[in-house]
């Protein structure tokens, strides 16, 4: 079993290598050219905090992708949902706890819905998304009249900007390193008792060396400033349960089996159709977690709120490795892609890199990072 | 001078070496024949010598009108003069039989298509070869014969000195083959060279002038046709006793596993064509039973409607060990134990970007892995057993099964199924472009299984193949059952004359 996770370790690594040094060497560059501030506690920490919508986004949407499918209207669902959650906490005067989940209920239904006409329908996913687009952000400005509205409840207000207490990021570090240590003791063995060979606690333990010194680096970086943010805690129990759906269930092989071939998934008795109305309710769902940020952080919800949010989502996965073709493509990768576009946006923000030049650039690396993929694939 | 020359061409996949020295040569206005059992190579020989394998893929040498040729692509041995009617037609069905006929080189000016002038030559080509068919009509409704035609007619208007038939008559009917074969006559006066690939002896003896047979990638000889028998073809063709390859069952069957009543699987394209008309069979344990038919006789829909995996309307009764089951879909089917080695592996069988782990567990995989939760040592210690047993080649469970030789992605997907514990497997065409070795070890697997109680339902284009797995035969004609024959009645001659419905 060993020489098996070493084998595909390298395959999926290589990429995820690749992209670590490209995101370091961004950063070497912004901290060299911003002068020392991109590197900082405080900077970081707003990173983080900016990327946490994107990234939630492209948990979910990197999912529809490897599935075969594409939501184009994540964007507006956001809108939506967070429409509805500022509707019912300041018109409808409801409580917090509901406006919460009418915001993400209102996202799954949309997702729902979504998924229904694109499987059962034989409606291609671009045009029922593209649809959505339109359809949802019109919603928006429906329900909230064409002006923006303000919500002023403070505990609403907290998802977006409030830290955790720095003694509760340490709790959090030290829960995760013992998971860390914990799943590289049990994966060292299991290799012994189905017979794949000697347990080696030695090895396993020392591999989790790197992940360990990334957790407490992190939160350590968090505390230096004013703690962990509530949308990056958020961002990581969603990344968490994203990697955990795409890898250890049979839901995620599914997604894969059926964005790789979609007839050999079917005719392996997997129902596709289901799947695919799963995974766009779930994409919807996480449309509605992020509205909740969204919103709260700017503190009211807007009628053009989330606009363009499902590009770069996509971005993000697309940078992350993930083909739109399906089939291919991971939690990790699309959650760097989202940290290597927002560091982007952080970093030219800092430099006072003007508003089109910093959408050029962007643009520009979208285009190239998926090209210098495909010519390296051809080679491989 | 011959005016075509193939010099001791040599093409390797991974695993299997396609063509292994083979020279060729077609003089101007011969019919030639090029006959051999599937996998003999001489799909791979024609995609060779079209440029399908660019130059550089392969060893050896092109030589046309005494110069050397090197293809890169289909393009430049059009150019040549080189026109290939493939087994798989490559008509875009939704186009005008003109717009398929001048596809890429369209009478245009400045860009725009002259369209009176292409469909005025394309009559012209039309009559030229007494068919009747309207030029203007969509490809896909013309029936599959006159499709075949319409690749002629496209063929003949780049002004193809040699053509390639690769299998031209197994979806048609005996008039539309007196057709084509005046169209090839015809042809042969015009001095074209033609390469004919069949299965069909007795059409390879009326058309041919000489006859190459290929064995396992290699030239077993040329000789004129008229110096040649039947019999000695099929022995150049077999090498070897027919019999030997298949070993022999010695063992009873025991109750019906599956039934099968008043089966009707209708097109999805048009809702009242029937693909399979009325069909009632029966299978026991441990007993094999082939369905044998030509192209198109029904023989994939019958199986996938049976699994719930047919896209159009269909209607059946099924028992599975005497207990009527419904079966919605493919997940059902597996439920009941029917397994299902698809076709085609490449479409229907494998995810050939995935592992050999994902691919061989993928149809089992809730009870293999967890009904949620899955586990990968759970997957890696099962997929041991069908991988062992089977002999897949491979360095480790999680080589990309992509990589693999056509044997050992077969084994996968047959793999896949073994790991569902199916009591009833369907085979579609399981040694389909299989070099012999694997070919024989699916094969000694597949007695294994009947031996231990499996019901097995095997379909197959190679009537030995049928002949030497089968203990009952059941024919197909056009979606009707029109034979069944025990292992000892079963010949070939009455298997293929129930086949074209002649018996």
């Amino acid at each position: 079993m060993s020489e098996i996770n070493i084998k595909k370790l390298n395959k999926t690594s290589l990429r995820a290598y690749i992209m670590i040094a490209v995101l370091a060497l961004i950063w070497l560059y912004f901290h060299w050219a911003t002068n020392s501030i991109f590197l900082t506690s405080r900077n970081l920490s707003n990173l983080m905090t900016q990327m946490s919508v994107t990234a939630i986004l492209a948990v979910g949407m990197l999912m529809v992708i490897v599935s075969g499918n594409i939501d184009l209207s994540v964007g507006s669902v956001l809108g939506f949902a967070g429409g509805i959650a500022a509707y019912s906490l300041t018109v409808m005067e409801y409580s917090l706890p509901v406006a919460i989940v009418m915001a993400i209920v209102v996202g799954t239904a949309i997702g729902l819905f979504h998924g229904l006409l694109t499987a059962y329908l034989n409606i291609p996913a671009f045009i029922v998304t593209l649809g959505g687009l339109l359809a949802w952000r019109g919603a928006v400005k429906w329900l909230l009249g064409g002006s923006t509205i303000p919500i002023s409840n403070e505990t609403f207000n907290a998802i977006g900007n409030n830290n955790l207490p720095y003694s509760f990021g340490w709790i959090l570090a030290a829960v995760a390193v013992a998971f860390v240590i914990g799943m590289a003791i049990k994966s060292a063995s299991s290799t012994k008792t189905y017979g794949l060979g000697e347990a080696d606690y030695k090895g396993e333990l020392l591999k989790s060396i790197v992940p360990i010194a990334v957790i407490v680096g992190f939160i350590w970086v968090m505390n230096s400033y004013q703690g962990v943010p509530i949308p990056v805690l958020i961002l990581l129990a969603v990344a968490l349960f994203g990697g955990f759906l795409t890898t250890s269930t049979t839901f995620g092989r599914y997604l894969y089996a059926i964005g790789g071939n979609a007839d050999a998934a079917r005719l392996s008795g997997i129902d596709n159709k289901r799947n695919v109305v799963k995974v766009f309710a779930l994409l919807g769902a996480l449309a509605g977690v992020a509205s909740l940020i969204f919103t709260a952080r700017v503190g009211s919800a807007a009628p053009d709120a989330g606009t363009l949010k499902e590009l770069d989502a996509i971005a993000a996965c697309v940078i992350g490795g993930a083909s739109l073709v399906g089939g291919r493509g991971t939690i990790f990768g699309a959650c760097l892609g989202a940290l290597i576009m927002a560091s982007l946006d952080n970093g030219m923000s800092l430099l006072n890199v003007r508003d089109f030049m910093q959408d050029i650039i962007k643009g520009s690396i979208l285009v190239a990072a998926v090209g210098l993929d495909m010519v390296g694939r051809k080679q491989g | 001078m011959a005016l075509l020359e193939m010099k001791n061409i040599v093409k390797e996949f991974p695993g299997v070496r396609a063509l292994d020295g083979v020279s060729f040569t077609l003089e101007t206005g011969e019919f030639h024949s090029l006959v051999g059992e599937n996998g003999a190579g001489k799909s791979t020989l024609m995609k060779v010598l079209s440029g399908v394998y660019p130059t550089g893929s392969y060893e050896g040498e092109i030589i046309i009108n005494d110069k050397p040729r090197q293809f890169r692509n289909i393009k430049d041995s059009e150019s040549a003069g080189i026109a290939i009617i493939f087994q798989e037609l490559s008509l875009v069905k939704e186009l005008t039989v003109g717009e398929n006929i001048f596809l890429g080189k369209a009478p245009s000016r400045y860009g725009v298509i002259n369209w009176s002038e292409l469909y005025h030559r394309t009559s012209g080509l039309l009559a030229d070869l007494h068919l009747p068919i309207d030029p203007r009509v969509p490809v896909g409704s013309l029936g599959i014969g006159q499709q075949q035609l319409v690749e002629i007619a496209k063929a003949l208007s780049k002004d193809a000195r040699i053509l390639v038939l690769d299998e031209p008559t197994a979806a048609l009917t005996e008039s539309e083959v007196k057709t084509l074969f005046a169209i090839l006559r015809k042809l042969k006066t015009r001095r074209v060279g033609m390469i004919y690939i069949s299965h069909k002896l007795n059409e390879v003896f009326e058309m041919s002038d000489r006859i190459t047979v290929l064995r396992d990638g290699k030239t077993v000889g040329t000789h004129n046709a008229a110096d040649m028998t039947r019999e000695n073809v099929i022995a150049a063709m077999v090498g070897r006793e027919v019999g030997n390859i298949f070993p022999k069952r010695e063992h009873e069957f025991g109750q019906i596993a599956l039934e099968i009543n008043n089966l009707n699987v209708y097109s999805t394209d048009s809702g009242e064509k029937k693909i399979v008309d009325n069909v009632s069979f029966s299978v026991r344990k441990g007993e094999v039973l082939g369905i044998a038919g030509l192209m198109g006789a029904g023989r994939t829909e019958l199986l996938m409607a049976i699994f719930g995996a047919w896209n159009g309307r269909f209607s059946r009764d099924v028992l599975v060990e005497g207990k009527h089951v419904d079966i919605d879909s493919p997940a059902d089917a597996i439920d009941c134990g029917i397994g299902f080695v698809t076709e085609d592996r490449k479409r229907f069988g494998l995810i050939l970007e995935q592992t050999i782990l994902d691919n061989i567990t993928l149809a089992g995989l809730k009870k293999i892995s967890g009904s949620f939760v899955t586990s990968r040592s759970r997957e890696a210690i099962a997929a041991q057993i069908p991988m062992k047993s089977l002999r897949v080649k491979a360095n480790s469970p999680m080589t990309i099964t992509g990589t693999l030789s056509g044997g050992n992605q077969q084994k996968v997907v047959l793999g896949k199924w073994l790991l569902t514990n199916p009591r009833v497997l369907f085979l579609d065409e399981p040694t389909r472009g299989i070099d012999v070795g694997a070919k024989q070890e699916i094969y000694a697997e597949i007695n294994k299984l009947a031996k231990e109680g499996m019901a097995i339902v095997l379909v197959s284009s190679e009537l030995p193949e049928v002949l030497g797995l089968s203990d009952r035969v059941i024919v197909l004609h056009e979606g009707r059952l029109t034979g069944e024959f025990e292992r000892s009645q079963a010949s070939p001659e009455k298997v293929m004359a129930a086949a074209t419905g002649n018996n």
